[in-house]
C-alpha cells in the first residue's frame, strides 16, 4: 500500500447510510421484520442475551472448540508438512494419496465423525482437525519444496548440523507460505466448527443462530451471526498481529490491512 | 530409480490392501469401516441404479447457479471497484465488515427466506463466493501496469474500448484466480447447506446414509463427492486453457 | 535553429527533408513541468524548453538519467499536462494526446498486450486507426516484415526476446501510421548487438515511411548515429543547453559513420556538455 492510509470518511459514512437505510426501511415494512427486522430490534435481542450470559456462553464454546481443533491441526500440519516437504521420497508415497484426498470437500468427513464419535466436543474438534490439516499441510510441504537448494547447501558450507539448518533456515525460508497456510486455515476452522455445530451440535454459535431461526427468534439470530462474524473479525486481527510481529524481516513486503 | 508417482501407487495399494484386510478380519468395526470392496459394490450399485448421478445433478444444478450468479455480479463490480478509486474507497468499509461472516452463519438467514428450497443453497452459495471473485476482480484491475493504459491513451483508443479490449485482458489471470478459489468454497458450501437443511443433494445423501447407518452407502457419497471435485477442477483446468491460452503456457514454462 | 558550434558545417546536399512550408509539425514553446511528489515536495522536472521539429525530421534528446526525459516527451504526447508553456502539432496546441502522434514507452515489454499474439498486438495499432479489417492481417504482416519478424506472427510476446519485442512495440505503433513517433529510450534495456541492429531497423523504416521522430537516448553517439539534430539537456530542471546539427551522409552505416573524425568530435563535445 502506498503511504500512510488516511482515515476512510466517506466510507464509513456510506456504511452509516446504509445501516440508517436498513434501520427505516425495516421500520416501514412491519410485515417484512419477522424476517429482516431492525437493527434496534436486533440490539433489543441483544440485551437479554447478553445479560443472561446466553451469548457469551455459546460465544466461550465456540472458541473453545475452534482453539482446540486450529491449534491442534496447526502442529500437526506444520511438523508433517515441513517432514514430508524435506524428505522428498517419503513425500513421494503419499502424494498419491494427498492428491486424492484433497478434492474431497472436507466437510464431508462429518458423518464419518458422527458414526465414530458421537454428537459433542469430540467430533466437531475432530473434524475440526481434518479439515484445517489440509491447506496448513499443503501449503507447509509447498514453502518447504520451493526452498532454493542454495541456501540449504550455504548452510552446509558453513558446517551446520541437520537441526540447525531446520531452524536457521528452511523455518524462516519457509514461514511465508506456512503462514499463508495458517491464515486460510484460520477462516476453515470457523467454518467447520459453525457447521458442525449447525449439524449435530446442542451448544455454540453455530447450533444458536440454526435454533434462533427454527424459533423464528430472527433478531437475536441476527444478533447471532454478527459475533460470529465478530469473532472471525477478531481472530483475524490477532493472526495479522502477531504474523507481523513474528516476521519483521519480511515487513516490507507485507501489506498492513486496516482502514 | 522409480518413478514417483509409482511410490504414490504402490503405497494406496498397500493401504487399500491393509483397510481391506482390517475389515474383513474385523480388527476394526466394519459397521463403521467396511472393507473397500464393499464399498466400491454398493457404489457401482448406486452409479447403476441413477440414485448417485442423479443426487449430484440437483446439488450441481444449486451450486451452478449461484456460483455462475456470483461470477456475473461480483467480477463487473470488482472492475469497476478497481477502475474508480472512489468507488473503492466509498465501499470498502462495507466489504470488510461484510467479510468476516462465516458461510455457514449464513445458511439460517437463508433459511429464514427461502425455506429448505434451492433458493436458500443459491443463496448461501451466491454470497459465499462474493469476497474471492471480487476481491480478485478488484485486485486484478488494480495490478494492471499504468503502461498499459497509457499505451490505450497514446493510440487513442476510447475509455469504453479500453475497459473491454485493455483492462479486460490485463486483469483475466487474476479474476480466473478468484473464479478457481471459489471453486471448492462453491462445493463445501453445497455439501454444507445440504447437511444442515435439505431434503436431497449429494451433502443429503451422504448425511441421510449416516443416519440410517447405511455406511458403505456414505462412504460411497463420499466417493462420489471426491470424483466430483476432482472432474470440476479438470473442468475448470480445461476452461483456463481455453480461456487464457497465453496464459497457461506462459506459467507452465515458469513452473 | 542556429548550430552553436562553427565546426558542424552543413553539407550541400544533407540535412535530409528539410521542410520548404514555414509550419513545423511540431513545436515546443517554453514548456516547463513540475509536480508535487507524495511527500508534498515540489520538483521541477522541465526548466524552459522550446523547440520546433520539422515534418520528416529525425531528431534526439540527449541527456543524463532522471533528467526529465521522459516527462518531457509524455508532456509532448499530451499525457501530461504542461505546468506552463505549450506544445503545438501542426499549428494547434495539444491538449490531450494528438491524433496523428504516438509514443513508444520505455516499458515497452510491459506495454505489449500479453494476451495478444505479436500479429494481435500490430493488429492493434490498425484497429486504432479504424482501418478496414480486409487489409488488417496483409498490413501487418507487411509491418513485421519492415521490423524483420517474419515469421513470428503466431507467437506471444513473453515468448520473445527483448529486441524482439521491442521491434513489435516499434512495428504496432507504426500501424498506427502516426505523423509523429515519440520514442522514449527505446533501445536502453538492450544488449549492445541488438541495439545496433536496431539502430538500423529503425533508420531504415524512418527512410522508407517518411515519419517525423523525436528520439529519446542517453546513448550520445546513438543519438548522434541517428539523427538529424540533438538537443542536449541539462540536469533537472531540464533546459536545453546545445543544439547540434549532424550533417553525416545518409543512409548512415555503422562503420563508415562512426569512423568520421567529426562523429567522436561531437561524440566528445556533448559528453563534456552533459558533464559539466
Amino acid at each position: 500500500m502506498d503511504g500512510v492510509k488516511r482515515f476512510n470518511w466517506a466510507g464509513w459514512l456510506a456504511l452509516g447510510f446504509l445501516l440508517c437505510l436498513w434501520e427505516l426501511g425495516a421500520r416501514a415494512t412491519p410485515r417484512l421484520q419477522p424476517y429482516v427486522p431492525a437493527i434496534s430490534q436486533v440490539l433489543a435481542a441483544f440485551g437479554p442475551l447478553l445479560r443472561e450470559g446466553t451469548i457469551l456462553k455459546h460465544l466461550a464454546i465456540t472458541l473453545g472448540r475452534f482453539l482446540e481443533g486450529y491449534l491442534l491441526a496447526a502442529g500437526l500440519g506444520v511438523v508433517l508438512g515441513v517432514v514430508l516437504g524435506y524428505f522428498r521420497t517419503v513425500h513421494s508415497f503419499v502424494e498419491t494419496l494427498i492428491e486424492f484426498l484433497r478434492p474431497m470437500p472436507s466437510v464431508a468427513i462429518i458423518p464419518v465423525a458422527i458414526l465414530a464419535l458421537g454428537i459433542g466436543d469430540a467430533m466437531i474438534i475432530a473434524v475440526t482437525v481434518y479439515a484445517t490439516l489440509w491447506p496448513i499441510l499443503i501449503n507447509a510441504i509447498d514453502g518447504v519444496r520451493r526452498i532454493e537448494k542454495i541456501l540449504i547447501d550455504t548452510g552446509r558450507t558453513f558446517g551446520l548440523p541437520r537441526r540447525r539448518i531446520l531452524w536457521r533456515i528452511i523455518l524462516p525460508a519457509a514461514s511465508p507460505y506456512i503462514v499463508t497456510g495458517l491464515r486460510i486455515g484460520l477462516s476453515i476452522a470457523l467454518i467447520l466448527v459453525t457447521t458442525a455445530e449447525m449439524i449435530a451440535g446442542s451448544k455454540g454459535l453455530g447450533f444458536f443462530i440454526l435454533d434462533e431461526e427454527r424459533s423464528m427468534n430472527s433478531a437475536a439470530m441476527y444478533g447471532g451471526i454478527v459475533v460470529v462474524a465478530a469473532l472471525g473479525y477478531f481472530l483475524n486481527r490477532l493472526f495479522l498481529a502477531l504474523e507481523f510481529r513474528a516476521m519483521r524481516w519480511r515487513r516490507g513486503m507485507l501489506v498492513r490491512e486496516s482502514f | 530409480m522409480r518413478p514417483r508417482w509409482l511410490n504414490g501407487f504402490l503405497f494406496i495399494c498397500v493401504l487399500m490392501a491393509a483397510w481391506e484386510f482390517a475389515a474383513r478380519a474385523e480388527w476394526v468395526n466394519p459397521l463403521l469401516v467396511p472393507p473397500p470392496s464393499r464399498v466400491l459394490e454398493i457404489f457401482w450399485g448406486l452409479i447403476a441404479a441413477g440414485q448417485i448421478p442423479w443426487q449430484i445433478v440437483v446439488s450441481m444444478k444449486r451450486a451452478a447457479i449461484g456460483y455462475f450468479l456470483a461470477a456475473a455480479v461480483f467480477i463487473p463490480l470488482g472492475i469497476f471497484m478497481g477502475l474508480s478509486e472512489r468507488i473503492r474507497r466509498l465501499t470498502e468499509v462495507v466489504v470488510e465488515v461484510l467479510r468476516p461472516v462465516p458461510p455457514p452463519a449464513l445458511i439460517p438467514l437463508a433459511m429464514l427466506f427461502f425455506g429448505l428450497e434451492d433458493g436458500m443453497k443459491i443463496f448461501v452459495i451466491f454470497f459465499s463466493c462474493a469476497w474471492p471473485i471480487l476481491l480478485n476482480a478488484l485486485d486484478g484491475v488494480r495490478q494492471i501496469d499504468p503502461v498499459l493504459l497509457h499505451t490505450a491513451r497514446t493510440f487513442h483508443v476510447s475509455r469504453a474500448k479500453s475497459i473491454l479490449q485493455i483492462v479486460l485482458p490485463a486483469a483475466m489471470p487474476q479474476i480466473l484466480t478468484g473464479l478457481r478459489v471459489s471453486l471448492p468454497i462453491t462445493l463445501i458450501l453445497v455439501v454444507i447447506s445440504e447437511m444442515v437443511g435439505s431434503t436431497d443433494g449429494i451433502g443429503y445423501f451422504i448425511l441421510d446414509s449416516q443416519r440410517r447407518f447405511k455406511v458403505a452407502q456414505m462412504y460411497a457419497g463420499m466417493l462420489a463427492l471426491a470424483i466430483l471435485g476432482y472432474l470440476l477442477n479438470q473442468l475448470f483446468d480445461l476452461a483456463y486453457r481455453r480461456l487464457l491460452p497465453w496464459h497457461w503456457a506462459m506459467t507452465k514454462r515458469t513452473e | 535553429m542556429v548550430a552553436n558550434s562553427p565546426q558542424h558545417s552543413i553539407t550541400p546536399g544533407t540535412p535530409p527533408f528539410q521542410s520548404s512550408t514555414p509550419v513545423p509539425i511540431l513545436e515546443v514553446e517554453a514548456l516547463s513541468k513540475s509536480y508535487r511528489q507524495a511527500n508534498g515536495e515540489l520538483t521541477n522536472a522541465i526548466g524552459n524548453i522550446t523547440c520546433r521539429v520539422d515534418s520528416g525530421e529525425f531528431v534526439s534528446f540527449v541527456g543524463p538519467s532522471g533528467c526529465g526525459k521522459t516527462t518531457l516527451l509524455m508532456s509532448i504526447a499530451g499525457l501530461l499536462a504542461p505546468t506552463s508553456g505549450r506544445v503545438m502539432v501542426n499549428g494547434r496546441a495539444v491538449a490531450s494526446p494528438p491524433e496523428n502522434l504516438v509514443l513508444l514507452f520505455q516499458e515497452y515489454n510491459k506495454s505489449l498486450f500479453a494476451w495478444r499474439s505479436v500479429l494481435g498486438n500490430v493488429g492493434f495499432g490498425l484497429e486504432a486507426r479504424r482501418q478496414s479489417s480486409k487489409d488488417t492481417r496483409k498490413k501487418a504482416l507487411a509491418l513485421l516484415d519492415l521490423v524483420g519478424l517474419s515469421g513470428f506472427e503466431n507467437h506471444y510476446p513473453w515468448e520473445l526476446s527483448g529486441g524482439m519485442q521491442q521491434r513489435v512495440a516499434i512495428a504496432r505503433a507504426l500501424a498506427y501510421e502516426p505523423e509523429i513517433l515519440l520514442m522514449d529510450e527505446p533501445f536502453g534495456s538492450l544488449d549492445a548487438l541488438t541495439r545496433l541492429e536496431l539502430e538500423d531497423v529503425l533508420l531504415n523504416i524512418w527512410s522508407e515511411l517518411k515519419t517525423t521522430i523525436l528520439f529519446i537516448t542517453h546513448d550520445i553517439e546513438e543519438a548522434i548515429y541517428l539523427s538529424d539534430r540533438i538537443w542536449v539537456l541539462s540536469r533537472r530542471p531540464s533546459a536545453i543547453i546545445d543544439e547540434i546539427q549532424i550533417a553525416f551522409p545518409r543512409p548512415r552505416h555503422q562503420v563508415a559513420t562512426r569512423a568520421e573524425a567529426r562523429f567522436m568530435e561531437i561524440r566528445n563535445a556533448i559528453y563534456q556538455q552533459i558533464r559539466n
